[in-house]
């Protein structure tokens, strides 16, 4: 595709957030529709060959969006995410936290909150994501978390064992 | 040639070279001992890493020894390319829905 599309990628200095920023090359209406139509989000918010399946998407403040990411294995990550703030189209806020397909939250994970906006210029759709987390150490669980919500491959203990060699 | 470093840990052996490089520096042989395979395969697998910039080497004594660069081998660094390669591969997913549809 358009290999000028920016995409960046940061972890703050407290190690507590991630900031992703990227472009599209579509209108903002298009854009936030993809990214809050259930019907829509489900046809992209899976890396492959994972898939997302939205079971509720109630967009509005207290709303809620239930979903899954379903892996070819038949394995089922469920999420909630609860809107805290809309201001469409140009953002909207939410806390996400993992839990069970009928929407009760898993205590032992750690949620975070996260800030979606969106802006256009010369046709160009900018997204920037801020997710945040309580401490650095619930961002590194989440990372390894949604690592292996993407891709098939497990790592295991890897993390363990580097950590008892440092 | 410069690798994704995601290249290093997709292997199940390479992963496991980099849990033993994190403990302690080791020659060449000293690491094909640890797998059932060729000190050539284990070669092929060091040069990779190498090409991620994982390692480095020193002499110690008269072989040179692989050990892991500090810097590189960050523990958050490896689970951020991976969480970044995520995040990469959804938004192509988009990218490729908002030019089909009409």
């Amino acid at each position: 595709m358009n290999n000028k599309l920016r995409f960046d990628f940061d972890v703050s200095d407290d190690n507590k957030s991630v900031t992703v920023i990227r472009e599209f090359a579509a209108p903002l209406a298009r854009v936030w529709e993809a990214w809050t139509h259930p019907r829509i989000l489900d046809q992209w918010w899976a890396p492959k060959p994972w898939k997302a399946e939205t079971k509720e998407l109630n967009f509005a403040v207290g709303g809620r969006w239930l979903y899954a990411m379903k892996g070819p294995d038949g394995t089922e990550h469920w999420s909630q995410a609860i809107y805290s703030a809309i201001d469409a189209p140009r953002s909207y806020s939410y806390d996400d936290a993992f839990c069970d397909a009928d929407g009760n939250i898993t205590d032992e994970l750690p949620g975070s909150h996260w800030d979606v906006s969106f802006s256009e210029s010369d046709r160009v759709t900018t997204v920037r994501i801020l997710i945040s987390h309580r401490t650095a150490e619930d961002l590194e669980n989440i990372m390894k978390m949604g690592f292996r919500e993407g891709s098939s491959m497990g790592l295991g203990n890897l993390d363990d064992v580097l950590m008892a060699g440092a | 040639m410069r690798r994704d470093p995601f290249q290093a840990i997709a292997d199940p052996t390479r992963r496991a070279i980099l849990v033993l490089l994190a403990s302690q520096a080791m020659t060449p042989n000293a690491l094909a001992e640890q797998f059932d395979m060729s000190r050539q395969a284990v070669s092929k697998h060091l040069k990779i890493l190498a090409e991620c910039d994982l390692l480095q080497t020193n002499a110690l004594g008269r072989e040179v020894h692989y050990s892991l660069r500090p810097a590189k081998m960050r523990e958050l660094d490896l689970w951020l390319e991976q969480f970044r390669k995520l995040w990469a591969d959804r938004f192509d997913n988009l990218d490729n829905l908002l030019s089909t549809k009409p």
